[in-house]
């Protein structure tokens, strides 16, 4: 049987249509975008198309707009770092808890460096409090970076609401879209939003390539500054090859819109009713109606993450968790601990994120590995008795901990 | 993923000993605060020989955890407490054959759950003596909290500093921007500012791991009218012989091989060599005789003296 992917969330696999365009790119099409002669001047309009393409599935107003640039954090740190530039009187910056660490470690960064960062805090169901943001918004902010979609709870946060209450205020409004893009509609130009920035693996295009949008007018300041690609606002000879392949990966994406929205979060549906069905203590954490359609995120309570993903992984099925052990680090997920998750579940927090190349069979065969696995690894935790969690869990197995 | 061993993959896919012990008189509930892992080992100990007839546990936690934990149950089973309270981290994570750096500290809860059933079972408080903070250095294992505590104890102030006592920062030097940041909070705190050293100049004094040019010949102590080579090298042996019985504690031993100027040569033997805690117990001998000599020497492991030196 063939394995079965669910770490969408994580990087998703190059689409064969995406592969085939981009090969010509390693062979006979090796010619610099930058170049006056014809073997240049074919992968320029190369690039020129992939722009497009991305403009489209952005909603952009103008193709200029799109900056490519080699990542996803790459696109974070160019946004944010070109705020504090471009206002440097202004020294604060408004974020959230549950960012990537993508923007979070840099705003730790700066806060070491004298800004002020404020983190806006989440329920239990991971949303924003807009009147503590309204509250934030001053002349002092130099940019609001709030993340489009959760990418361990998939909970989407109301960036364009949020986004009009900064511009409303002059503030800067940048939005880490790596989750959002590809998954759900949008269309920018319609929006406050100054700049974005999504990241091409997540959307079956190849690693290494990513864009930040930039909203006409807006001042910014490079953070890469040599030759004149793309328009001098990102030096550094093109990937073409990526974003070849991002091009591609947007037009697909938008073909497949409705689809992702129906048919895969309808897949994905079915695998939280099925899996809740059959476990008990189980939930699902973040906000279930307001969520990207392919991400389903399920706490198992009293069993670690790290075993359960072990065990899976031994049944072909790939998923990823918000365990501590699962990344090296000393905590569980901070998504999870902003939320107010309890530890014995946070630490069993599983996260199932589909693609559109996911199948109704594949789902069957996850809903059916799963109870046992929980079963399994249940009995071996000191919080677990005969048929369910022993009584007060909490003060009957109280460790010394070190 | 990690990188697993077949033993620990076989150890937690099949994992012995699971559950409570029915008449369990030993139990040990312990966790640990690096990874929100925790376990309750509980024995049947008879009474007379205090021999274990039978061991289980319980574990909420990782691969590894879970691993160790069903390791530590085969090899206690059968043992005298006191032969039981030999077995170090170090031989639960080698009867694994071998866990991932940042996992070692499964092996290190697998210990005190042992420990903590052993106190339970004889009336004791079990105490926990050490405190494990997040992983600084990977390439020696060493965390913050043994980072922070060594500049404290030691009024250290540079990242060679560091390197000499802990061996942290010692290797890719990747983690030295976060030790900057330990030594500046910490320095900050005695009132001093963290000055870094000069570009180019930061290899001085780190402790090599393959020391590239042999060292001029010595000139210290006797030059400087302190102590003769001979009772340089007595000193040395005596430091030795005080450490000797913490590290046979653990199964190791440690043998004095040549001094050569402040590079003092020495082999780990026993459950010491190739321990992956190595470096930290070769930090700890160096950090005493630099104590003791007054003098900053180099502890180097016999196996990394540079050839062209050899015999010297």
């Amino acid at each position: 049987m063939a394995d079965i992917y669910l770490d969408n969330n994580a990087t998703t696999m190059v689409d064969p249509d995406v592969v085939a365009a981009v090969m010509p790119f390693f062979s006979e099409q090796f010619g610099n975008p930058s170049s006056l002669h014809n073997f240049g001047n074919k992968v320029g309009f190369a690039l020129k198309q992939a722009r497009q393409s991305v403009q489209n599935l952005l909603g952009a107003e103008h193709e200029s707009e799109i900056i490519f640039t080699s990542c996803g954090t790459e696109s974070d740190s160019t946004a944010i770092l070109s705020a504090l530039k471009a206002y440097p009187e202004r020294k604060e910056i408004i974020t959230t808890v549950v960012e990537h660490p993508a923007i979070l470690n840099l705003c730790d960064n700066l806060a070491s460096e004298g800004y002020t960062v404020h983190k806006l805090k989440v329920d239990s169901k991971g949303r924003l409090d807009l009147d503590e943001y309204a509250r934030l918004l001053s002349d002092k902010v130099a940019v609001v970076s709030v993340m489009w979609a959760n990418n361990e709870s998939g909970t989407l946060f109301p960036v364009e609401k949020m986004a009009e209450m900064a511009e409303a205020a002059d503030v800067l409004f940048h939005t880490d879209a790596v989750q959002a893009v590809g998954k759900i509609p949008m269309n920018l130009q319609d929006t406050s939003i100054h700049m974005l920035s999504l990241s091409g693996h997540k959307l079956h295009a190849p690693k290494g390539v990513g864009v930040l949008y930039l909203k006409r007018g807006v001042r910014f300041r490079p953070l890469l500054r040599g030759g004149h690609q793309e328009r001098g606002r990102r030096a550094g000879t093109e990937n073409t090859i990526g974003i070849v392949g991002l091009g591609k990966a947007c037009e697909l994406a938008l073909q497949h819109m409705e689809y992702e929205n129906t048919t895969v979060a309808a897949l994905r549906d079915r695998l939280q009713a099925g899996i809740l069905a059959a476990v008990p203590h189980a939930f699902v954490t973040g906000d279930p109606s307001n969520r990207l359609p392919n991400t389903l995120n399920i706490a198992f309570e009293y069993i670690e993450g790290e075993a359960i993903l072990l065990l899976l992984n031994k049944q072909g099925i790939a998923a990823s968790s918000g365990s501590a052990c699962t990344s090296g680090s000393l905590e569980p997920s901070h998504v999870m601990k902003a939320m107010g998750i309890p530890y014995t579940a946070a630490h069993g927090t599983v996260r199932f994120s589909l693609s559109r190349y996911n199948t109704a069979e594949e789902i069957e065969r996850v809903i059916e590995a799963v109870p046992p696995i929980v079963a399994q690894l249940r009995k071996l935790s000191p919080y677990w008795g005969a048929n369910g969690p022993i009584e007060n869990p909490e003060q009957a197995f109280a460790p010394v901990y070190a | 993923m990690w990188d697993y061993s077949e033993t620990v993959k076989e150890h937690f896919y099949n994992p012995r000993n699971a559950g409570a012990v029915a008449e369990a008189n030993a139990v040990g509930d312990v966790g640990s605060i690096s990874c929100g892992d925790a376990l309750r080992l509980t024995l049947k100990v008879e009474p007379d020989t205090e021999v274990i007839l039978d061991a289980g546990f319980q574990t909420f936690g990782c691969g590894s955890a879970i691993a160790s934990s069903s390791a530590l149950t085969e090899m206690v089973k059968g043992k005298t407490l006191d032969e039981a309270l030999t077995i170090t981290n170090q031989d639960i994570a080698d009867f694994l054959g071998g866990l991932p750096p940042e996992k070692m500290h499964c092996s290190v809860m697998g210990r005190e759950a042992l420990q903590a059933a052993i106190a339970n079972y004889r009336g004791e408080e079990w105490e926990d003596d050490h405190e494990e903070g997040a992983l600084v250095c990977k390439c020696f294992a060493i965390d913050e909290v043994m980072i922070r505590d060594t500049i404290k104890a030691n009024n250290l102030s540079s990242i060679e500093d560091v390197t000499n006592y802990t061996k942290a920062g010692g290797g890719c030097s990747s983690c030295h921007e976060g030790i900057e940041k330990i030594l500046s909070e910490e320095m900050a705190a005695r009132g001093e500012t963290f000055v870094p050293g000069a570009v180019g100049k930061k290899k001085e004094g780190v402790v090599k791991l393959k020391s590239p040019k042999p060292e001029a010949a010595p000139v210290v102590a006797a030059a400087k009218g302190k102590l003769t080579t001979v009772q340089r090298i007595r000193v040395i042996e005596e430091v030795l012989e005080g450490l000797r019985p913490a590290l046979k504690a653990d199964g190791g031993d440690v043998e004095l091989i040549d001094v050569d100027g402040k590079n003092i040569y020495v082999n780990l033997v026993g459950a010491c060599s190739g321990c992956q805690m190595a470096a930290m117990t070769l930090g700890g001998v160096q950090q005493k005789l630099i104590e003791t000599l007054g003098e900053f020497v180099k502890v180097v492991p016999h196996s990394e003296r540079p050839v062209a030196i050899e015999g010297v």
